[in-house]
């Protein structure tokens, strides 16, 4: 008796995505097809069924692409989920065209001050995600996944990777705990990942188990690039060893808090307050400050809450923190608004750098403004506050010459 | 039944059929070509000493009031759309003249909805003929399928005032469905349990059609105040237990796009409106009650408040959020056309700055001069623009008719034309090579601004020069046509199309200016 196997998201209300449907057989490869865009793309969706069975190196069996718009790269991955669910054994890819604009880079110190989460079964969330310019996008194979849906995600994640402009926000992607996690490595890597979220992050080992696995896969790729990783803390261990995970791989260059998981761990709930969060949150930022990296706050979730959004950035952003989750489109302003320093962070910043350039011309081992003498730490942060003013154009790129 | 046409190529390049549902048409010869000339139409003589002395028009129903009116096989009955979904009248006169064993009806409304869907049954009876109005919906589609005798013919708000003052559309009966009225004819939609804000849309019904009807549930002892259909013009009345569905009339409360893709399509339209220096002390704009337009209308409002900026007046459709504005004192005036929720009837009602126009005052090819060219900045929809900047309003990409025109096209004349727009739905890109049908053509459409960019219509050098610096991301429109394919994978194919042709587009002055063609199934 011939099975027949499925993928894609259930319903017939769905958008930009598509329900696969394979029965393997012996006779050659048949193709049916059922879409809303049927009339504009029927050449495009029956050449692209084919090239996709063909990178599968699958040729036979029965398949009906029940279409709700799904761009090629969707499509391509619930065909790939389909097919590997029936043949689990396959090794082979059907990897969509590399694009050039996938291909920009990341950098250590850059700004992380928004990164929004998008669920990795949900690509038509991605499409768009970058014209609101998060500091990052997770694409997250994670917590918003169901796990029926892992599979899926895994190969639209990747796709997406390929195949999406993120117009220059980092390209995140937040893996599964234990081994799923590492298979998802194996999945991502080779495809422009700039950061890795490790959920649940306990113990250091962790961390470098991850990366040993992330090296591994490089070197064997060849790839020469960096992979960073921002490990995410949510419960009770994770807080009391916050230092040796910061400090477990060169590779980290932020730690990150995940509050609904930590709650629930010490056995409490989270509140707008967040009396019950504020050791571990302070722990968090001791521990990256002493690491060299960011600390990255928790996501804000009442989406429609505007208010109580900047009230709740405003208080992240002085216990030291240098960003948050967002998990709406439009929490990335008011994150942004609120994380912009204020225009006498602004005035001190500039003075600051101004005297530092002095003391440089002049050759002085010490800056100082007025009678007061600034360390190197205070002018590091300092230049950060105007490359942040800058990206929210609250100071003109030239403001030296100005 | 499949009928031979003949073609001719008009001055937008598309083929067109030289005579619809038995009128001969002329060919598109430009935005500005076409100047009819002669005497306007006309309805019948009357004489006052036919109608009752002490007033009372009313008749028992509408069936009485139809063969009083003369009905008979062939004719022409109009209606206004001011109901839109939530009409319970157009159904009951039709079925009525069904009842009367009355044949082949055009039936000409200035919008038709899918409450109207049972009209479908009595086109297949051949009680009506064919409609000639916007259809959207399931009369769209029935349309589409080729299955109405006529053709469809689509008219702008301004183009049905145009085709009724040159003769080319005859009422015979008129059916004007009123939330208030009295016995003599005076009617008003600003109040009533049906209440719709104004009816604009009937004022040429009333003006020209041979009979008129006034149907209502709420008679009001004489006078009617105000009298936004005059009495003087009324043959007959008719009293009704309901005449529309209250909250398919008016949504109660109008909602805001939560889409943040289009939120910030709205809020990149209203930066673009105040870096080209539209928004400026006096100015005037026009925004519809589409998601994105009300929107657009929000960001605008707190940029004005920023920079102390007020309106002089503002073009309805309106909405609460016009509302405020006009009860803020950010505009002087709302030039409202239509009222969309409760908050816009009740202004209309109250507050003597919020007029009732028609589309006569406001779009019509044979006013002497017309509101809509008088405003600083429009913003509408589409379903497809193309690189030399054409719109499409009537038909999907894949040539099915699915809207109608509304105002869209006698607005394109406002001094800048914005159409916000994503780039892309589901799979289907917005910016095209060529668009399915020209509703607008690319001369009077200036800016489109969608989530991957801006376009300035190349035409408009005053506007890519005042925008040069502001930092917004303006680009060309085959660059941003270029990403879009690129993220769709590649131009969609076109639709296969038949010889047939299901409907014609009218340009504002009554000329032809596209054809609608029957697509050929795919399986």
């Amino acid at each position: 008796m011939t099975k027949t196997f499925q993928a894609g998201p259930p319903g017939e209300t769905i958008k930009s995505d598509c329900q696969v449907y394979y029965t393997p057989g012996s006779e050659s490869l048949k193709i049916d097809i059922e879409s809303k865009v049927l009339v504009l793309f029927s050449d495009a969706i029956h050449d692209l069924v084919q090239k996709t069975f063909s990178l599968l190196g699958v040729t036979t069996g029965t398949v009906l692409i029940k279409d709700f718009g799904a761009l090629p790269f969707v499509m391509m991955a619930q065909i790939e989920t389909v097919v590997k669910r029936a043949h689990p054994e396959l090794s082979t890819e059907a990897l969509p065209e590399f694009k050039e604009h996938a291909r920009y880079g990341s950098s250590p110190g850059r700004f992380r001050r928004s990164r929004l989460y998008l669920p990795g079964n949900q690509p038509k969330l991605f499409l768009n995600a970058g014209i609101h310019k998060p500091d990052g996008v997770i694409l997250d194979l994670e917590d918003s996944v169901p796990p029926a849906q892992k599979d899926a995600a895994r190969y639209i994640v990747r796709n997406a990777l390929r195949s999406l402009d993120f117009f220059g926000s980092e390209r995140l992607v937040r893996i599964n705990q234990g081994e799923l996690g590492m298979e998802d490595l194996e999945a991502i890597i080779p495809h422009n990942v700039h950061v890795v979220l490790l959920p649940k992050a306990e113990t250091a080992d962790q961390v470098a188990a991850m990366d040993n696995k992330v090296q591994e896969i490089l070197k064997r790729e060849g790839l020469d690039q960096q992979v960073y990783f921002m490990p995410i803390i949510e419960s009770a261990l994770g807080v009391l060893n916050a230092r040796e995970i910061a400090t477990a791989s060169k590779n980290n260059v932020a730690l990150a808090m995940g509050l609904e998981d930590y709650t629930a761990d010490i056995g409490t709930q989270r509140t707008l307050e967040g009396k019950e969060s504020f050791f571990a949150r302070s722990m968090l930022v001791n521990a990256a400050r002493a690491a060299g990296i960011q600390p990255i706050d928790t996501v804000f979730s009442d989406v429609s809450n505007e208010e109580a959004l900047r009230i709740s950035v405003r208080e992240t952003k002085a216990l030291g923190f240098d960003g948050m989750g967002c998990i709406h489109p439009r929490q990335i302003k008011p994150i942004h608004e609120e994380f912009a320093p204020t225009e006498t962070e602004i005035a001190r910043a500039r003075n600051i750098i101004l005297a530092a350039d002095e003391a440089e011309t002049r050759g002085l081992g010490v800056v100082a403004v007025g009678s007061k003498m600034i360390d190197p730490p205070v002018v590091k942060r300092a230049e950060r506050t105007i490359r942040m003013a800058i990206d929210t154009g609250m100071l003109a790129e030239t403001w030296k010459s100005g | 039944m499949k009928k031979n046409y003949e073609f001719v190529k008009n001055a937008a390049g598309r083929k067109i059929p030289t005579e619809v549902n038995g009128k001969k048409q002329v060919p598109f010869q430009g935005v500005h070509g076409y100047k009819p000339v002669g005497v306007k139409a006309a309805p019948l003589v009357s004489s006052c000493t036919d109608y009752p002395m002490d007033g009372n028009k009313v008749l028992p129903s509408i069936k009485a009031a139809l063969k009083q009116a003369g009905l008979k096989d062939g004719m022409t009955i109009s209606s206004h759309h001011h109901f839109r979904n939530g009409d319970l009248v157009m159904n009951q006169v039709f079925s009525a003249a069904a009842e009367m064993g009355v044949k082949d009806l055009m039936w000409f409304p200035s919008a038709a909805f899918p409450c109207h869907e049972p009209m479908i049954e009595h086109m297949e009876s051949g009680v009506i003929h064919h409609i000639e109005g916007s259809l959207n919906g399931p009369l769209g589609r029935y349309a589409s399928e080729g299955k109405m005798n006529g053709l469809a013919v689509l008219r702008s708000h301004g183009g049905r005032w145009q085709s009724v003052q040159d003769g080319e559309v005859h009422i015979d009966i008129a059916i004007l469905a009123a939330p208030t009225a009295d016995s003599f004819g005076n009617a008003t939609g600003d109040r009533g349990p049906s209440t719709c804000g104004l009816l604009g849309f009937g004022l040429v019904d009333s003006l020209y059609a041979d009979k008129v009807i006034v149907v209502t549930d709420n008679l009001v002892p004489f006078p009617c105040i105000p009298w936004q259909i005059q009495g003087q013009n009324v043959d007959h009345v008719v009293v009704l237990d309901k005449v529309g569905d209250p909250e398919k009339i008016v949504s109660g409360t109008t909602q805001l796009t939560k889409s943040p893709d289009r939120l910030f399509i709205a809020e990149l339209t209203a930066k673009f409106v105040q870096a080209a220096g539209i928004m400026r002390d006096g100015f005037s704009f026009q925004a519809g009650a589409g998601g994105t337009a009300l929107a657009f209308a929000i960001y605008l409002k707190e940029m004005m408040i920023e920079a102390g900026v007020k309106a002089r007046f503002v073009r309805g459709g309106s909405t609460k959020y016009l509302v405020e504005m006009l009860e803020e004192g950010l505009t002087d005036y709302i030039l409202d056309g239509q009222t969309f929720d409760l908050d816009g009837v009740r202004s209309m009602r109250e507050n003597d700055e919020h007029v009732n126009t028609s589309p006569f005052t406001s779009y019509n090819w044979h006013g002497k001069g017309n509101f809509a060219s008088m405003v600083d900045v429009v913003v509408l929809g589409a379903t497809e623009v193309d690189v030399n900047f054409n719109a499409n309003v009537v038909t999907h990409s894949d040539g099915q008719m699915l809207h109608g025109i509304g105002g869209w096209q006698n607005c394109l004349f406002s001094k800048c034309t914005i159409l916000p727009i994503p780039a892309f739905r589901d799979r289907i890109p917005v910016i095209v090579e060529e668009v399915t049908t020209i509703v607008g053509p690319g001369e009077l459409v200036d800016v489109i601004v969608t989530e991957r960019g801006i376009a300035i219509n190349p035409l408009r050098t005053d506007l890519i020069e005042a925008t040069k610096d502001s930092g917004l991301p303006i680009r060309s429109i085959q660059e941003l046509k270029v990403e879009i394919d690129d993220l769709i994978g590649g131009v969609p194919q076109k639709p296969k199309l038949t010889d047939e042709p299901i409907g014609i587009v009218k340009w504002v002055d009554g000329t032809v200016i596209d054809t609608i063609f029957k697509v050929k199934s795919e399986k």
